[in-house]
């Protein structure tokens, strides 16, 4: 006589190997076998990635998320807006981070209790109820060592005694009573490029992504201001909910009364597609000879219109094709690595001197027989530059404290840390 | 027993769940036996045996360690349920967390142990009565979640009670709880609906997103609850906790689609019609005017739109695509396109939530290009996407193409048939055949792309580029013999079942194209036919007879040793079809008069494949939903409804209750004002600014479409006269550009808006429905939009004059209009207020990007405290807008004496800001001096002594050096009474009494409003509330400026536009409960004033009164 309910009925935790390592029910129990249609699902593709996130079955819909080399497997009995249920699970996978520090099956297995309080906060009945980090945090300690020893030792628990007061309040983000010593706010830019870049070396597409983390450790409920030298640079952004839409619209100036600790402020993309300097280069020559078992592999890096900024922990990797058995390459520095299994080549090359170019030269042994391969791989690089923006000119101009502080607050800026990912295609 | 603790529960008495618990200890030893013989492993029998030990001891640490394991055994699926007794009598602990998961284990598990299951009811019964909200509300959430059928009456109880609680938390979960009732019995089906409805009016943010979600789960068709919510809903949005946006968005796409009159039929018509209506003669007009209705849009749709559109910028992926489906179901075809950036923005989140952005996007795609033609190159593909998302980006760059792009995407698409992912390569040949079939110009170049491919090494590949090109070919057979011949030369080499059967088909379909070759290939055939895959053979069948049919000289026994093979093939289907071709083609004496046709049957020509996207019907289920993902109707989908021919009737989302609509005005309003007075040279700014938020404030806006309107509202937002014609231009051409128009242009638009009147008359009638109520709305919004102007005017001090200009025009201008008289007599002062912002509606903010070149950024605290209180929850609320105050006295009240305060001085001032800490407490400063020559330490508040009035402290101040000062702020909420705040004030080592003595005035926030308005509320304060006085004037004071400045100087109030220049008003309402006061001094002859007060509280009224008195006739 039960009608189907909404939302998330039920949630399977689903390792690499294809175990259940947790389940929890919100509603009545569904049984574990409805996950032989994800298991079918995933026994057909070929990458982790590849399993669809939206799995119909029968009676049941499953959608689920991969992160940290776990699925997170929800099941849905009706029509609910899956972005819902995924968005939901991506914050639930954020929230384990956050408490463990890391997001894996041991980490859950070795703190299910935690993992079900946390899940039991979250949800209520399938529907979200509490899920700023804010007020979990208030529900439930976070563990640490330390407080696992004491709570040994002194049977004390680790769910929070005062009961939380930032639901009730009118900013559910931020519980209310802190207190700080030290006043500071630290305030990190990061910005990502994404540019897909040709044989040649022109650029095909670059796209900016920028965010801002902050973390806030003031007292009492501040409200702060943020504007920008030049914020018409930045094209389309997102907030955290407790920046107030109305004042960006109509100044286009930051104001919110953060939440505690480490969040993000904002993201924001900004469309330059023809501005963006790429600040590296890679000059390439693999080549695979017809009829013989050999191939040539040769990669050197150099740093372009950097500013005088160096570039910093440089990875690159490589899908090469399936016919090449092994590889025998040398570095110039930093180290490699091929796995013969998946055919990924990773270069860990570290940080770039100008003066001294790395490359990594050498030959490909291909298979007996094997027929020469129809692409050259695709090269990804990621690396990192602090202290300069690509989307230069955009630089935060003021913040203003609206509250009143018995000491002096510290905030600083952390222009930089720019994260960069490109990918070469290398036909 | 059972029954007996049934009764008690429903009962609910504190005596009889006292025994409950008695008799559930008394229960336990017998069922723990039984659970000891439902354990099917000794090993897991004792090990569940030393857990029931541990639970049956004192110790709470040995308690909570079992829990803990119980737990564990729970997440990983084993069975714990025997040890439900030991568990259960566990439920009262003290201790938190072991309660805790007490709750987890009881929700897990009571379903399967209904009896025992009801022994802990009576514990959560009496947690329902707990002072503590979360307790009260922690109760209920185990309480509902545990699915016995026998508790149902008291959940319902439970609901009910919990529906009326005082904390917005209780009722969110009361919400929730309706749910999980509605799932356990649906014949509760109508009491629940009783709730959801008395939910549905609660104003607190924390409960509209889960109510929403009960609505939508138990009565999504009672769309008639909705409409006295609809506006308070679309205010709330924004405060609204990101989940429950969703749900309410989702719902409201659904509600104004049964609603409202759609937006996309007059579009692109529209300009159209405009044009014609000022070039053609009337006649014409009349004569299509029928047809060619102008459509208006409700200002409910409007302000769905406007309100949702913020939202886009949310961090929640999930609010994100809610908002942008509900403007792909509901905006104008025009507006669409703000959603666009956002969606993209949107690619670059986690995969999941890329798979089906990009789903909705490739749904959109196919219908509307235009909106993301722009961004094509988000869509390229990257090698370390996964297969499904590489296939949707294929799609979308397919939907994309046109003639213009085409050579970008098909050089992209190169690099894409190379892709070591061979189905993603196949996925680009169909992609490409698809580009080619579309555009014409590229037909011939694809079709030879293709034909190279086809000496590709990879057989999917091949495979793949053969069925393509077959269909292509279908398209345009003429001229392409010699790429049949080429496909014919490859065949021996192609393996793939589905790309030989193609190119059979081809043989046979074109075989008079390619006579040499057709009949070899059937030769060949014959000899491997056996070994063939079905699909194979029916294409060779096929082959053959059309052979027979064109060339049966060479082929008629090919043909018929083929047929004979068939006839004795395992599969039924081939021998079918053998059998009939057979009597189709070979003549013989039974063949009737078919055979005569069999050339035209077999050789007719065949209608040309389209090829289409997967996508292209998608949009038949509301976008951002689990069956449009999916593309089947999932259980319990909603269908969303076309429009309606004609709009319902829409005063039934009226309200006449005055409430929900403005909570958030008094910031929004004060943010804009106290801008103006602070830079009069921004003027453009900041006046639309304060447009735009008074419009967000009083919640209700419209959309429309007439010129002539958009000429009122861009006319109120500037004064100069220029400007405005030029923007109504831009907005009426809905071009997003910002440029200048010339004055020749902006000329003729203004012909045009002198024009529209008439046009309207003729067309109204049939448009509406509630026809004298739209014109009576009509006629009210001008002009109490007219009154607003001059207070915004007056107020901001000198521009007054420089308004009266458009004011005059707008007042001719609705003289036009139809019917301007019919005003409805008893129209509620909501909508009054709702369609006074209708006028500025079309402001240019709305879609497009608003020039941000402010030089300097003033970032000021009124304005942040303005923001603040927008962020409460107050339930305070009125049509009247808090406003900034008038006037600050600087005056300052000694607090604390240096000589009784050894050395440390105190005085407090009242700043007149609305409080930051709380909207019911006025603000205080208070500047501390220490005038010792030490350092005063640790200076804060201390006991606040027993009058009780609710404070909000200053954080203590650490050391304050000598000769230093300081200013904090204190809020003190003075329930509205003149009762002095008594508290001490501390240092390190001393206290000190202190007290402050508010003036009656100071209890006030200033409010603004219409002169209406003003009226109308004076009319509700009559008799006891009313109190007045004749005083004598003071010859200064009678003017209007010295009047305001006095009455500013006694209290705190705003000005309210008067039309009469002897009578003055001011209004105002109470910091603590927000009873309106309202305040008119009215003129007599010979310096002779009658001062009137009207309020409901009928001791301030008085005092006021007094020093009003006091005040103006002092010279």
């Amino acid at each position: 006589m039960q009608l189907p309910a909404k939302m998330i009925h039920s949630l399977f935790l689903v390792n690499s190997s294809g175990d259940i390592f947790l389940e929890k029910h919100w509603k009545s129990v569904v049984s574990r076998s409805v996950c032989d249609y994800f298991f079918e699902a995933q026994e057909r593709a070929s990458e982790p990635e590849n399993v669809p996130p939206v799995i119909p079955t029968p009676h049941h819909y499953l959608i689920s998320v991969l992160r940290h080399r776990i699925y997170f497997v929800a099941v849905i009995q009706s029509e609910v807006p899956p972005l819902f249920v995924i968005e939901f699970l991506h914050r639930v996978v954020d929230t384990f981070q956050d408490y463990f520090g890391v997001c894996t099956e041991a980490a859950i297995k070795d703190n299910v209790v935690v993992v079900y309080e946390l899940l039991e906060e979250m949800l209520d009945n399938g529907f979200p109820l509490a899920t700023e980090s804010n007020i979990l945090k208030e529900l439930i300690k976070p563990p640490t060592i330390l407080r696992t020893v004491v709570n040994t030792i002194t049977g004390s628990t680790n769910v929070g005694e005062q009961l939380p007061t930032g639901q009730l309040s009118v900013v559910p983000w931020r519980r209310t009573g802190v207190k700080y010593t030290n006043n500071e706010a630290y305030f990190d830019v990061v910005e990502e490029i994404d540019a897909i870049i040709d044989k040649s070396g022109s650029t095909i597409t670059a796209e900016i992504q920028g965010v801002i983390d902050a973390c806030v450790k003031l007292t009492g409920m501040p409200d702060l201001t943020l504007s920008f030298m030049n914020p018409r640079l930045l094209d389309d952004v997102s907030f955290h909910p407790c920046v107030r839409f109305k004042r960006w619209e109509a100044e286009r100036i930051l104001s919110f009364i953060p939440p505690d600790g480490n969040f993000r402020l904002l993201s924001y993309h900004v469309s330059c597609q023809n501005l963006v300097a790429i600040p590296v280069y890679v000059k390439h020559n693999i080549t695979f000879r017809e009829g013989s078992s050999q191939g040539r592999f040769e990669l050197t890096l150099g740093p372009k219109q950097t500013m005088g900024k160096g570039l910093e922990a440089v990875l690159i990797s490589s899908q090469l094709p399936r016919g090449v058995l092994n590889t025998n390459l040398n570095p110039s520095q930093g180290t490699y690595n091929f796995d013969p299994v998946t055919k990924l080549l990773s270069w860990d090359v570290g940080k770039i001197n100008p003066q001294k170019l790395p490359s990594l030269k050498g030959s490909m042994s291909l298979q007996a027989g094997a027929s020469k391969p129809d692409e050259n791989p695709t090269i990804n690089i990621q690396f990192k530059i602090q202290q300069s923006a690509l989307s230069d000119g955009d630089k935060i101009l003021y913040l203003y404290l609206l509250y009143r502080i018995p000491t002096e607050v510290c905030i600083c800026f952390q222009k930089g840390c720019v994260l960069l990912f490109l990918q070469w295609p290398n036909q | 027993m059972l029954s007996m603790s049934t009764n008690n529960l429903s009962y609910n008495d504190q005596g009889g769940s006292d025994s409950a618990v008695e008799v559930g200890q008394e229960t336990t030893p017998t069922s723990s036996n039984a659970g000891a013989g439902f354990g099917l492993f000794s090993t897991n029998f004792k090990k569940n045996d030393d857990l029931k030990e541990m639970l049956e001891s004192n110790k709470d640490s040995l308690k909570l360690d079992a829990m803990k394991r119980i737990i564990a055994l729970i997440a990983t699926g084993k069975n714990a349920s025997e040890l439900f007794p030991a568990v259960v009598k566990n439920v009262a602990s003290k201790n938190i967390e072991l309660k805790k998961l007490v709750y987890v284990y009881l929700v897990r598990y009571a379903e399967e142990q209904q009896d025992l299951a009801l022994l802990s009811i009576s514990t959560f019964q009496r947690a329902l009565k707990d002072p503590n909200q979360l307790i009260r509300a922690s109760a209920l959430r185990v309480l509902s979640s545990i699915r016995v059928p026998i508790i149902v009456p008291i959940m319902m109880l439970a609901i009910k009670e919990a529906a009326s609680d005082m904390s917005p938390y209780v009722r969110k979960t009361s919400a929730h709880a309706i749910q999980k009732l509605y799932s356990l019995d649906p014949d509760q089906k109508e009491h629940l609906i009783e709730v959801i409805d008395k939910l549905l009016k609660d104003k607190s943010t924390l409960v509209a997103g889960s109510v929403v979600m009960a609505f939508e789960e138990v009565c999504p068709d009672r769309i008639d609850l909705i409409h006295k919510n609809y506006r308070k809903l679309c205010n709330l949005l924004v405060d609204v906790e990101e989940w429950g946006q969703v749900v309410i968005i989702t719902m409201l796409t659904r509600y104004a689609r049964t609603q409202f009159t759609s937006p996309w039929k007059e579009d692109g018509l529209f300009d159209e019609n405009s044009e014609t209506a000022f070039y053609e003669s009337d006649e014409k007009k009349t004569k299509n005017g029928d047809e060619k209705k102008s459509y208006m849009m409700d200002p409910d749709h409007r302000l769905l739109l406007r309100n949702t559109k913020p939202l886009l910028q949310s961090r929640n992926t999930a609010v994100v695509v809610s908002v942008a489906q509900l403007y792909w179901h509901l905006a104008p075809k025009h507006e669409v396109g703000v959603i666009t950036k956002s969606l993209v923005r949107l690619l670059r989140s986690h995969r999941e939530v890329q798979y089906v952005v990009l789903q909705n996007i490739a749904t959109m795609s196919i219908q509307r290009k235009g909106m993301f033609e722009p961004y094509m190159k988000s869509f390229y593909v990257r090698s370390t996407d996964a297969t499904h998302i590489k296939s949707l980006k294929l799609e979308i760059l397919t939907s994309l193409a046109n003639e213009a792009n085409i050579s970008t995407i098909l050089r992209e698409f190169q690099t894409y048939v190379k892709s070591q992912d061979k189905q993603f390569a196949a996925g680009t040949i169909q992609a490409i055949g698809r580009c080619a079939t579309n555009i014409s110009e590229v037909t011939d170049t694809c079709l030879q792309g293709l034909v190279l491919l086809l000496s590709n090494r990879d057989e999917t590949v091949v495979a793949e580029s053969v069925v393509v090109i077959k269909k292509l070919l279908q398209t345009q057979p003429t001229q392409h013999s010699d790429i049949i011949k080429h496909m014919a030369k490859l065949f021996d080499n192609i393996a793939v079942p589905m790309a030989r059967a193609s190119i059979l088909w081809l043989m046979g379909e074109y075989c008079e194209r390619v006579p040499q070759i057709a009949p070899d290939v059937l030769r060949k055939m014959a000899k491997s036919f056996t070994s063939e895959e079905d699909i194979v053979k029916l294409q060779t069948v096929n082959l053959a007879a059309k052979l027979y049919l064109t060339n049966s000289k060479q082929t008629k026994l090919l043909t018929q040793y083929i047929l004979n093979l068939g006839k004795y093939d395992q599969n039924y289907d081939i021998r079918d079809r053998t059998r009939f071709i057979r009597q189709l083609i070979v003549p013989n004496e039974k063949s009737g008069a078919l055979g005569k046709y069999a050339r035209r049957i077999l050789l007719a020509p065949k209608p040309a494949p389209v090829l289409e996207s997967t996508y292209k019907d998608r949009d038949r289920y509301q976008l951002g939903t689990l069956s449009h993902t999916i593309n089947t109707k999932a259980s319990g989908y909603l269908e969303l409804s076309d429009w309606p021919a004609v709009a319902p009737d829409q005063s039934v989302r009226n309200v006449e209750v005055i409430e929900p609509v403005k909570e958030w005005a008094p910031s929004l309003g004060k943010t804009g004002k106290s801008k103006l007075s602070k830079s009069s040279d921004d003027k453009f700014y900041s006046d639309s600014g304060e447009e735009e938020e008074k419009e967000k404030g009083s919640g209700s806006s419209s959309s429309d479409d007439s010129s002539s309107r958009s000429e009122e509202s861009s006319s109120e937002a500037e004064s100069d006269e220029e400007k405005s014609s030029s923007q109504s231009s831009e907005e009426s051409d809905k071009s997003s550009s910002q440029s200048e128009k010339s004055s020749s242009e902006s000329d003729s638009e203004q012909k045009k808006t002198t024009k529209k009147p008439p046009q309207k008359k003729t067309v109204k009638p049939t448009a509406k429905d509630s026809d004298s109520d739209e014109n009576g709305n009509v006629a009210k919004e001008t002009s109490s939009s007219s009154a607003e102007e001059t207070s915004s005017g007056s107020e901001s001090g000198s521009d007054a004059d420089s308004h009266s200009g458009t004011e005059c025009k707008k007042k001719t201008k609705s003289k036009a209009k139809p019917k301007m008289e019919v005003k409805s007599t008893k129209v509620s002062l909501l909508k009054e207020v709702s369609l006074l912002k209708e006028v500025s509606l079309l402001d240019l903010d709305d879609f497009t990007p608003t020039p941000v070149t402010r030089p300097k950024m003033s970032v000021l605290s009124p304005s942040l405290l303005g923001d603040l209180e927008g962020l409460s929850l107050s339930n305070i609320s009125s049509t009247i807008q808090v406003s900034g105050p008038a006037f600050v006295p600087e005056k300052r009240h000694d607090l604390l004496h240096r000589m009784t305060g050894k050395g440390l001085s105190a005085q407090y001032q009242f700043p007149r800001q609305p409080c930051l800490y709380q909207p019911t407490m006025v603000s205080v400063q208070i500047s501390l001096t220490n005038t010792t020559d030490h350092p005063l330490e640790q200076i804060h508040i201390g006991d606040r002594g027993p009058t009780g009035l609710d404070m909000h402290c200053f954080n203590t101040v650490e050391c304050l050096l000598p000769e230093a000062s300081v200013t904090v702020s204190l809020g003190v909420d003075f329930n509205d009474s003149t009762q002095a705040a008594n508290f001490q004030l501390c240092t390190k080592e001393d206290q000190f009494s202190v007290s402050i003595q508010p003036a009656v005035g100071e209890l006030f926030l200033p409010a603004t409003m219409t002169e209406q308005d003003f009226r109308k509320e004076q009319g509700k304060l009559l008799g006891m509330n009313e109190s007045s006085a004749t005083i004598t004037m003071a010859a200064e004071n009678t003017t209007r400026q010295p009047i305001s400045r006095q009455v500013a100087t006694v209290a705190n109030l705003g000005v309210v536009p008067s039309g009469q220049d002897n009578i003055h008003r001011f209004a105002g309402k109470t910091a603590s409960s927000g009873a309106v006061v309202l305040v008119t001094v009215e003129l007599r002859e010979s310096s002779a004033a009658l001062i009137t007060i009207n309020t409901e509280k009928s001791v301030m009224g008085p005092m006021l009164l007094r020093d009003l008195k006091r005040a103006l006739t002092r010279a």
